[in-house]
């Protein structure tokens, strides 16, 4: 596809996805079963509540008993959709879901909203930008971050599908829409507009970012590839190291530390089989602080100018 | 003007800074804000000893107050400014970019007053038991201080520092519940029963006190002094204080719709008539 082809339909949040997402696998599986941890609306969890109500726990704000009781549960043959905000499903929770979910195997969707900056007003202490680097490391972890309301839909309905643990990281605010035609599977990156110069790596909330920046290096001359990597665990290898071996020159976006996140999984990748000059969008090694969440994105380096930054940098270095 | 009808024009100035600053920034929590004024107000204004310039972290000599359940910060917040640790003015920043005000208190941005990060819930008790202990090691007789909500004591860390507090007979330490009955997804009865919560309390060692009005400044500050006197006798002492979330304004009285929630502007004006103006002034 052409980057100019690329339009947003409107905007909605990226959890309302997946709180349809979990409507509809719940109507299509009675194995799943819902929890949540006195954030039921923030999670859009209400629709799932309200239908299946004898297979949704309230557990209070007791994350750490939340995901050991998914660990039963999902012992016992359930397939349990945990729901809070990204910061109280992981950090929260590191041990629990290291011991009883990923080391013991269990098929525990710790499904995680307000990740991020865009989580807004909150503050840091909400904030967490260390997620995707705790998950990862993970063995065993499927980690997935998509980028619209329509992925994360997508998504969902696939996790349920799929048996193991995942983690699936969405977001707070209204976002744009763009992904409702195109395909979701797990562990294979999304091509969204064939370049030449760059490839633009992009996940979550930073892939509309991504395309409005890829747009307007169009306008200057600058083709980029840019590939929507919504699986960062397990890493599409053969697409990303196709897409490099032709651009030779790489650009990760994610709104998430440098440290630990979708660009080190990349660069891990490269370093080993194809060393090309590469350039990171991500926050550079701060916590994050209230605001409204475009200000935010602004001020810490997530914006459509630090992409467009970023690809002028790297294809210095590719010259 | 005596001291107490201060404090009490001081409650109403907290209760319209509260509402001012949440319809400001479209965000924060105003419900558990309002019921904890009467808390606020008698603290800093009567209870403890401290001093808010210069602005001691270790707070060696002092009184030490921690906030753990931190989304109530608006109302902590307008409390500091008006007993002195920063401008009042500075109220306006709150939630906003570049702002020392947080959307949860923090120690990042240097606000004075504030000694810990709080928001994530159930770790404000476990850091009041870390002070009170380096108070015993240093002979220092003041006291700790912190609020915890009702809801937050779901958390597992709640019960361990309840547990721990008593075992090592923690008794320079006033933990106060908001038992307000409310929390984020509905009443606490149905998100989570605490059941028989001064029998639990009792049970794990602590001196119980329960204080029917705590949106009664009188009773509040009787209640916080007869804390300090039952402190020192080998107990942690906690005040199961039940308020009312969203207290003052009629339409945010007494329901978690209004945990976190701002108000729209016909809402912002219906509260600040019935609030009524002080002499103390807008900020
Ligand atoms: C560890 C953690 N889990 C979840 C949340 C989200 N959260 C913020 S306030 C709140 C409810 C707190 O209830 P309570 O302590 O009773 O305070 P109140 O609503 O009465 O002000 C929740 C679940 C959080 N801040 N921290
Ligand atoms: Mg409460």
């Amino acid at each position: 596809m052409n980057i100019n082809d690329i339009k947003s339909t409107g905007t909605k949040a990226t959890r309302d996805g997946f709180g349809q997402g979990l409507l509809e696998a719940g109507r299509q599986n009675p194995n799943i079963v819902g929890l949540t941890a006195d954030l039921m609306e923030s999670l859009q969890m209400q629709h799932f509540h309200k239908e299946f109500p004898e297979r949704f726990f309230q557990v209070g704000i007791a994350e750490a008993n939340m995901i050991g009781i998914a660990a039963g549960l999902a012992t016992a043959g359930k397939i349990p959709f945990t729901g809070t905000f990204a910061n109280f499903s992981t950090g929260r929770v590191y041990d629990q879901i290291r011991q009883s979910v990923a080391y013991s195997h269990k098929n525990v969707k710790i499904c995680a909203s307000h990740a991020g900056v865009t989580l807004g007003e909150d503050g840091a202490t909400h904030q967490i930008l260390e997620d995707i680097g705790m998950m990862r490391m993970l063995p065993g972890m499927v980690v997935i971050n998509p980028c619209d309301y329509h992925q994360t839909k997508a998504a969902t309905l696939a996790i349920a599908e799929y048996h193991g643990p995942v983690y699936l990281r969405f977001g707070r605010p209204a976002w744009a829409m763009f992904t409702e035609n195109l395909p979701f599977e797990i562990g294979k990156a999304l091509l969204l507009a064939s370049g030449t110069d760059v490839t633009i790596f992009a996940t979550g909330h930073l892939v509309w970012t991504s395309i409005e920046a890829a747009q307007e290096l169009a306008a200057q001359g600058i083709s980029c590839e840019v590939i929507n990597i919504h699986t960062i665990k397990p890493l599409d290898e053969a697409a990303i190291l196709d897409s490099v071996s032709k651009t030779r020159a790489v650009v990760v976006a994610e709104e998430h530390q440098r440290n630990g996140g979708l660009g080190d999984a990349i660069a891990n990748l490269l370093v080993h089989k194809l060393p090309v000059p590469m350039e990171y969008v991500g926050v550079n090694d701060s916590f994050g602080e209230s605001g409204k969440p475009v200000e935010l994105l602004d001020k810490y380096g997530l914006g459509k100018k630090d992409v467009v930054w970023a690809v002028k940098d790297v294809l210095d270095r590719k010259k | 003007m005596s001291d107490f009808s201060k404090l009490k024009e001081l409650s109403i100035q907290v209760r319209r800074d509260i509402v001012r600053m949440v319809y400001n920034c479209q965000s924060g929590h105003p419900g558990g804000s309002l019921g904890c004024t009467e808390f606020f107000v008698a603290l800093y204004g009567n209870v403890l000893k401290h001093k808010p310039k210069p602005f001691k972290m270790d707070g060696k000599g002092q009184d030490m107050f921690f906030l753990s359940n931190g989304h109530i910060s608006p109302v902590w917040y307008s409390v500091l400014a008006h007993t002195g640790y920063f401008e009042p003015k500075e109220l306006a920043t709150f939630r906003k970019i570049n702002s020392r005000l947080q959307g949860h208190p923090a120690t990042h941005e240097g606000l004075p007053g504030i000694r810990i990060a709080s928001g994530s819930l159930g770790q404000g008790m476990s850091a009041a038991i870390g002070a009170a202990l380096a108070k015993r090691l240093d002979g220092d007789p003041r006291w700790v201080f912190v609020l915890t909500g009702d809801g937050e004591l779901d958390e597992g860390q709640c019960w361990e520092a309840i547990m721990c507090a008593a075992h090592h007979k923690v008794d320079n330490l006033i933990v106060t519940v908001d038992w307000n009955g409310q929390q984020i997804d509905g009443p606490t009865e149905q998100v989570m029963s605490l059941g028989n919560l001064p029998a639990k309390w009792k049970a794990f060692g602590w001196d119980v006190l329960i204080l029917e009005k705590g949106n009664d400044l009188d009773a509040v500050i009787a209640m916080l002094r007869k804390a300090k006197r039952r402190c020192g006798k080998g107990k942690p002492v906690v005040i199961l204080m039940k308020t009312e979330m969203g207290y003052g304004i009629d339409f945010m009285q007494g329901t978690h719709k209004w945990h976190g929630k701002a108000p729209n502007q016909e809402q912002y004006e219906s509260a600040m008539g019935q609030l009524g103006t002080t002499s103390i002034g807008d900020f």
